[in-house]
């Protein structure tokens, strides 16, 4: 076999990285390179270096250490079966491209996974070398994401947790028995487990903060997340959700990541081969904040749409007011955040523009428009000071008014 | 008219001074104009020289309109030393406008804030390092053109960032250098100083090209993010067109391709592992790696993993729970969380050995509701229990006890197949087929979950009672 240019690795292994959605930089410790004179910072908000037509933010460099695979996951561009071309990085050499693209600034930093070669704790010690080179011969103070192998040994998980920012397991599909049909080698109690083993350390940093005791060792600063493939299966929005309200209540994860399953070079016939349902995708993931930080449950949020799937038109917040109507107009001037949060259109930092400015006057239409984004979503739904949307709420034609219009069929 | 003069295009300190100076004037903000550098006065305007040296008394600033302006002052907008003004003459008669979202100097310097912290956050994103030899060192040399005069605030990001690494920033109005020690400003550049870069740039260029998944094209959430007048510095950007072009075909190419076939015998293979695994119980731990494929009910779906029972393989007595909680669905143990401590205490009391004790749950996996970040234990229904009962009857099988414990309502259940009241079995032995003792008694988390101290302590005490008769009972099969 001819050895392959390391550019040539790049392509094929960012090509086969590219399907893990996530690549977020947020959420861990403040920290810079002005003492150790390395490099690297991490100043809590996330920085999108770039962004690819696919409209995809280019934050972390992202690759695999490499496509071989024991495995054989039918969802996979990388599954054994496949006939991708295959390539492997030497720790150094990921380590070389991350400093490089970083010194350039073109990355926030690194995003490793990899397919299963040898074990899983072979596979687990590489990628977790890879890290420990960056922070400790580098001084590399950059973002660094690693994903785990379920069933590799505590003690590298330990490990990967001292070196990263962020871990991630993937759950990979939302029910089990798809997953095992899809996934065989893939055992879905052991991706729990690994979670929730992920959970226990991420807990112990954040308890005993008591004075008395040691500072506990750092741990994966910025959590855990998973991804979940979206329309590979036949699960329905409610068992997409409901999945997803578990992981979040169980690892304390801080994001479950939504991919819509997309055609892949070589894919198993198994798969639906069609455009990715994109549209699903990000009604989920506005489903998903609503969970977490508008006070809906997953019963209700299924309630906005029809047969245990969301509201493709229309957003799953306006599916559920639409619903129910009863509910509103809300007064603006004197709702409670929880009930303002359940007003269309009006988001979290739109809720806290209303409560502190209503402090100081009776708020109108007009100063409503300058504090949200949407007033004519807003205004159904809502009364103000010179405002009240009479027979508007209850307008059957309202879900047409409000949702875009469709769009015609694109030919080619 | 007063024109006053500044020298610098976004110095909040150069602008606070000479504001100052105008309210100790009283000057309204209709009176003045502001110019910056060497831009040419109108003829009916006096010079600021004219304004009192003095720093005389004015009203109290809020501290957010000094951040506030801080940001205001970088943007391009010639208006806004002069908006800035009319914000601050309002400020003395009105403290209370900052907090007034609806207010409309304050929403339209509040939006203009935002374009200079974008601005801001676009520089750190999009400038592009290229890199020159010097003396056998790699120095860093980047040309950004931002929209506002946010060099000098942005820059100490990059000193933070980058510094072990000898670089400079140049945009037209002004540059940025660090030598690893200092951050220096100088005046303004040009493009065209700026080296050329090869290879890594490139390999940039194919990571761009390879990350971009072309079944998922998204042009204008692409150009509402990375504007296009940036472009014109990224490196990566003269890939987009070729990609974008190509995406549609390559998309209906992967769709239309026929695909290899997955081999039909793995499946076969898979299928007959997992019959076999299931005829295969015959032994204890035949019967703990079996349950993590259970499927008989539907909570598998939930909980992490199954929680099998934990003990000595040949134990007389086996105490049998609900099911796992959350700290046992973690870390695959039973009676490990809050109620395990309990039950821990209660046996010790009691003089029973823990060590000889097989303890197990009627349900293996935890039955929970998600409320935000926490999971709420819910009751394993009857269906959930007749189907978990196969687990147990097998380690009653493998363990042959000779007493059996259940504690709660859904153990006791389990053991003698339908819905019993604890207060009516307790302290009764009941003889099961299979020849051993079922003992009836409360949960430990149920004395956890009682608020009155008093009833909670009477309670304890039968618990305790129960487990009395136990260990005497334990007691007499050891002597026979």
């Amino acid at each position: 076999m001819v050895a392959l240019t390391l550019t040539r690795k790049l392509a094929i292994l960012a090509d086969a990285a590219k399907y893990d959605a996530s690549c977020a930089s947020s959420g861990s410790e403040k920290r810079d390179s002005s003492k150790t004179g390395g490099i690297g910072s991490t100043e809590g908000s996330g920085i999108c270096h770039s962004y690819a037509p696919d409209g995809r933010c280019i934050s972390l460099l992202k690759l695999l250490l490499t496509n071989f695979c024991v495995y054989d996951c039918a969802y996979c561009i990388n599954r054994s079966s496949s006939n991708v071309e295959r390539a492997r990085f030497s720790v150094d050499e990921v380590v070389r491209l991350t400093l490089d693209f970083y010194k350039r600034n073109y990355i926030e930093g690194l995003f490793l996974s990899s397919g299963i070669i040898r074990s899983p704790d072979y596979t687990m010690e590489q990628m977790v070398r890879v890290a420990r080179t960056l922070r400790e011969t580098h001084l590399f103070a950059g973002y660094i994401h690693l994903k785990v192998i379920p069933n590799a040994a505590p003690e590298l998980l330990a490990e990967a947790g001292r070196w990263a920012d962020r871990l991630s397991a993937n759950i990979e599909l939302p029910t089990d028995v798809a997953l095992e049909q899809f996934a065989p080698e893939k055992r879905p109690a052991e991706i729990r487990t690994a979670m929730a083993r992920l959970r226990g350390k991420l807990d112990e940093t954040t308890e005993d903060k008591k004075p008395t005791k040691a500072k506990p060792e750092k741990f994966a600063p910025a959590g855990q997340s998973t991804q979940m493939i979206i329309g590979a299966d036949k699960a329905d929005d409610a068992a997409i959700l409901t999945r997803a309200a578990g992981l979040y209540s169980g690892y304390r994860l801080k994001r479950v990541y939504y991919s819509a399953f997309s055609p892949i070079p070589d894919a198993s016939s198994r798969l639906p081969l069609a455009p990715p349902p994109l549209m699903r995708e990000h009604r989920l993931y506005q489903a998903d904040w609503l969970i977490r930080f508008y006070g809906f449950d997953v019963p209700e949020i299924v309630a906005g749409g029809e047969g245990g799937h969301l509201d493709l038109a229309v957003d799953p917040k306006l599916a559920w007011a639409l619903k129910h109507r009863a509910s509103f107009p809300i007064d603006v001037n004197r709702a409670d955040r929880e009930l303002l949060l359940r007003v269309p259109g009006l988001g979290v930092s739109g809720v806290d523009r209303v409560i502190s400015s209503r402090r100081h006057h009776r708020l109108t239409l007009a100063d409503l428009a300058r504090l949200t984004a949407s007033i004519d979503k807003v205004r159904p739904f809502i009364a103000a000071a010179d405002w009240t949307p009479g027979g508007l709420t209850d307008d059957l034609r309202l879900r047409q008014k409000l949702a875009p219009p469709p769009k015609q069929l694109e030919l080619f | 008219m007063l024109s006053v003069r500044l020298e610098r295009l976004n110095d909040l300190d150069e602008w606070r001074g000479k504001a100052r100076r105008l309210l100790v004037a009283g000057m309204k903000p209709s009176q003045v104009v502001w110019r910056v550098g060497s831009e040419e006065s109108g003829l009916f305007e006096a010079g600021d020289d004219m304004l009192p040296d003095t720093d005389g008394p004015i009203g109290s600033v809020p501290r957010q309109f000094i951040d506030l302006a801080g940001d205001v002052i970088q943007h391009s907008d010639p208006q806004r030393f002069a908006l800035l003004y009319r914000l601050l003459w309002r400020l003395q008669d009105d403290s209370h406008i900052l907090a007034n979202a609806a207010d409309s100097d304050n929403s339209l310097l509040t939006r203009m804030a935002s374009g200079v912290h974008r601005d801001a956050h676009k520089m750190k994103a999009f400038v592009r390092f290229r890199t020159v030899l010097h003396e056998d060192e790699e120095r860093y040399i980047a040309w950004f053109e931002p929209e506002h005069f946010t060099l000098e605030a942005t820059a100490p990001f990059f000193t933070r960032r980058f510094a072990g690494m000898h670089w400079a920033i140049i945009t037209p109005y002004a540059s940025a250098f660090w030598d690893k020690e200092n951050l220096r400003f100088g005046p303004g550049g040009n493009k065209k100083d700026i080296p050329a870069e090869g290879a890594v740039e490139d390999d940039w260029r194919t990571y761009y090209g390879a990350i971009f998944n072309p079944a998922r094209l998204k042009v204008a959430m692409m150009k509402s993010e990375m504007p296009v007048k940036y472009w014109r510095n990224l490196p990566e950007a003269d890939r987009i067109a070729p990609l974008i072009r190509n995406a549609r075909q390559i998309e209906q190419d992967m769709i239309a391709r026929a695909t290899t076939q997955p081999p039909a015998r793995h499946m076969r293979q898979k299928a007959r592992e997992a019959v076999e695994e299931a005829q295969q119980i015959q032994s204890l731990a035949d019967a703990a790696e079996a349950i993590e494929g259970c499927r008989r009910c539907p909570l598998y779906e939930q909980a992490t993993q199954a929680v099998f029972g934990e003990g000595p393989k040949e134990a007389e007595v086996m105490f049998v729970g609900e099911q796992p909680g959350d700290q046992e669905d973690l870390a695959g143990r039973p009676f490990i969380g809050p109620a395990g401590q309990v039950f821990d205490e209660a046996i010790k009391n009691a003089g029973i050995d823990r060590r000889r004790l097989y303890v197990t749950n009627a349900v293996k996996h935890f039955k929970f509701i998600p409320r935000g970040k926490r999971r709420i234990h819910q009751k394993p229904n009857a269906g959930e229990i007749q189907a978990c009962r196969f687990w147990l009857n097998l380690e009653r099988e493998f363990v042959k006890p000779r007493i059996v414990v259940a504690l709660g309502a859904t153990a006791a259940q389990s053991l003698v197949g339908k819905a019993v009241s604890i207060s009516g079995m307790r302290g009764k032995p009941i003889d099961l087929e299979d020849g051993s003792v079922l003992y009836i008694t409360n949960h430990p988390s149920y004395l956890l979950r009682i608020p009155d101290p008093e009833t909670r302590a009477r309670e304890r005490q039968k618990f305790e009672a129960d487990l009395a008769l136990i260990h005497a009972h334990i007691q007499r099969l050891e002597k026979s």
